[in-house]
């Protein structure tokens, strides 16, 4: 479970292009949760997966994960609960080594990194047999270099080493902008499944409306910072695209009359 | 150009091949220009020097200096990672600060000579009783130092040092401390280079304080020299072949300087024709391509030239 208690987040204090990126955000999520969090831009989307991750430090509020308090950890502590697929899709991987290095390094995220030998047979064979469930025949193309590989199967491989070792939090930002419709949506297929897991809460940021309805299992609206919906079960069901542009360009109208 | 001048040149790119390993460490697994390797090198010259002329084990001294040197390095990286100093910056200021810390090193003397002390180099020759001697003893540290370096890359830590001047942001998100790894990089770059300086001072008997001058040119000609050639033949060149390239760039620049000096230049023209070499090695890239490129247009249409930065990659 993750719990985050009154998060505020302060850009440029006591500038004059102060901005107040989180103001008071608190949101529960239960395990196999999948929350799609949709807001325009500057909203806050990003910055409140930096939070989570770590990336950026908090200015007030807690984050709680399992009853443990990571507010204070820093990014590769947190990595070890947390899996991350970024927008960009040459920042999930290290482009200079082949898949099964990149995957034996996500592999070892909780485990003590000395001078054992960086990827065993035993671990080779597993990759390949977990590979091959992305149905994308990198199982074929285990010591190419990831620089090799298109935007789509870096993506989908980011995402499979997000997963590798069954982290608490599944954090997705945009994680399909950069890709063409028909790669999108495999992507996203992939991320369905991966999701539908009983013990991992997910949250991927989109901008895609009706990708933020018809995927995951509740869908939040931000803007300036806060919450400003927050909708699942029948509600969410009822919910269509048109009305929540509408909801959307309430939010706008409201910020252009401020 | 003589044989004696060939056999020198290979001794002395055996030992540089050592200092461009901790160059290619830096400059292209952590993907860091690190400049704190003319200071270092002579940390390695002075520590290895003072412990042999007051009667040390040389092996005892190539240690010192090794720890010497990576102790340099992580200085480096700590003025990096905890005061957010560019590395380029961080590695000029340890060099200037070296300096002084050479000189006191070296007991306030800006050289000293070891011709009257015991050394790896005269010990082996004792031994092996041969001509050859400085050519094997340099290629059994060398293959040390490669295949250590090699193993030590393939291990959990060597990927995630790997990785790390690949994609911070990616190995953050595996759950390793990029800034630790930089610290353990720049470190151990750093015990290379300042052991190839302590290897230098015994084979040459002498450790003087201003012979780290353009020593960071040397160590990426050779990485650069290296890769050059090694790109001719293959696209992916696999991590011991890149390795093994950087030594066969480091006797290869050798032999072009000994060369140009076989050919009439002065000695104190050495510096020059290193930033020429340097210079004309970095721009293989650019000219394999222009030529790449007419040739392809000459044959056939329809295949495209090869892209700027495909067949020339930084890391």
């Amino acid at each position: 479970m993750i719990c985050i208690e009154h998060l505020y987040k302060i850009f440029g204090y006591g500038t004059v292009n102060e901005k107040l990126a989180l103001q008071d955000v608190s949101l529960t999520m239960h395990p196999g949760e999948f929350i799609t969090i949709i807001g325009s831009n500057g909203a806050g989307k990003s910055t409140l997966m930096n939070c989570l991750s770590g990336v950026e430090k908090t200015d007030h509020g807690n984050i709680f994960l399992n009853d443990i308090n990571i507010t204070k950890y820093p990014e590769h502590k947190r990595s070890r609960y947390i899996g991350r697929v970024f927008q960009d899709p040459m920042k999930g991987t290290a482009f200079d080594m082949t898949i099964e290095q990149n995957l034996a390094i996500a592999y070892n995220k909780d485990k003590f990194r000395g001078l054992q030998k960086g990827i065993s047979k035993k671990e080779k064979a597993f990759f390949r047999e977990r590979l091959s469930l992305l149905g994308m025949g990198l199982e074929d193309r285990m010591t190419q270099k990831v620089k090799l590989l298109s935007g789509g199967q870096r993506q989908a491989l980011t995402l499979f080493m997000a997963i590798l070792v069954n982290p608490k939090l599944l954090l997705l930002d945009e994680h399909t902008a950069a890709l063409d419709p028909a790669t999108a949506k495999k992507v996203l297929d992939l991320t369905d499944q991966f999701a539908n897991s009983k013990d991992l809460c997910t949250m991927m940021i989109t901008h895609n409306m009706s990708d933020a309805l018809r995927h995951g299992t509740r869908t939040i609206l931000m803007d300036s910072g806060r919450i400003i919906m927050d909708i699942s079960g029948e509600e969410r069901e009822k919910m269509t695209v048109e009305k929540l542009i509408e909801q959307f360009e309430i939010q706008n109208d409201r910020m252009l009359l401020k | 150009m003589t044989i004696t001048a060939i056999l020198d040149s290979f001794e002395l790119g055996l030992i540089y091949a050592i200092l461009a390993l901790g160059v290619f460490l830096s400059f292209r697994t952590l993907n860091t220009p690190d400049l704190t390797v003319d200071g270092s090198i002579v940390t390695g010259a002075a520590a290895s020097a003072i412990l042999c002329s007051t009667g040390h084990s040389p092996l005892v001294a190539l240690l010192a200096s090794f720890i010497l040197a990576s102790l340099a390095g992580a200085v480096t990286a700590l003025l990096n990672i905890k005061l957010k100093i560019e590395p380029l910056l961080a590695g000029i200021l340890v060099m200037l600060a070296l300096y002084s810390l050479n000189l006191r090193l070296m007991g306030s003397r800006s050289n000293i000579a070891l011709t009257q002390s015991n050394t790896l180099y005269k010990s082996f020759h004792a031994a092996v009783q041969s001509n050859y001697s400085s050519l094997i003893l340099g290629i059994i540290i060398l293959s040390i130092a490669t295949l250590s370096l090699y193993f030590f890359l393939n291990t959990r830590l060597g990927f995630a040092l790997r990785a790390t001047g690949d994609n911070e942001y990616m190995v953050r998100a595996s759950g390793v401390n990029s800034n630790l790894m930089k610290l353990l990089g720049l470190s151990l770059s750093n015990g290379f280079v300042g052991l190839a300086g302590g290897l230098l001072a015994q084979y040459q008997s002498y450790s003087d304080v201003q012979m780290g001058v353009g020593m960071v040119v040397i160590g990426l000609a050779s990485v650069i020299v290296g890769e050059t050639i090694f790109e001719l033949f293959t696209k992916t060149v696999p991590l011991l072949i890149r390795l093994l390239a950087v030594s066969v760039g480091a006797i290869l620049y050798r032999l072009a300087l000994a060369f140009a000096l076989s050919c009439g230049m002065p000695a104190t023209d050495l510096k020059l024709i290193s930033a020429v070499i340097v210079a004309i090695a970095l721009s293989t890239g650019v000219m394999k391509d222009s030529f790449l490129k007419k040739k392809i247009s000459f044959t056939s249409n329809s295949i495209k030239p090869a892209k700027d930065g495909e067949s020339y990659d930084m890391h």
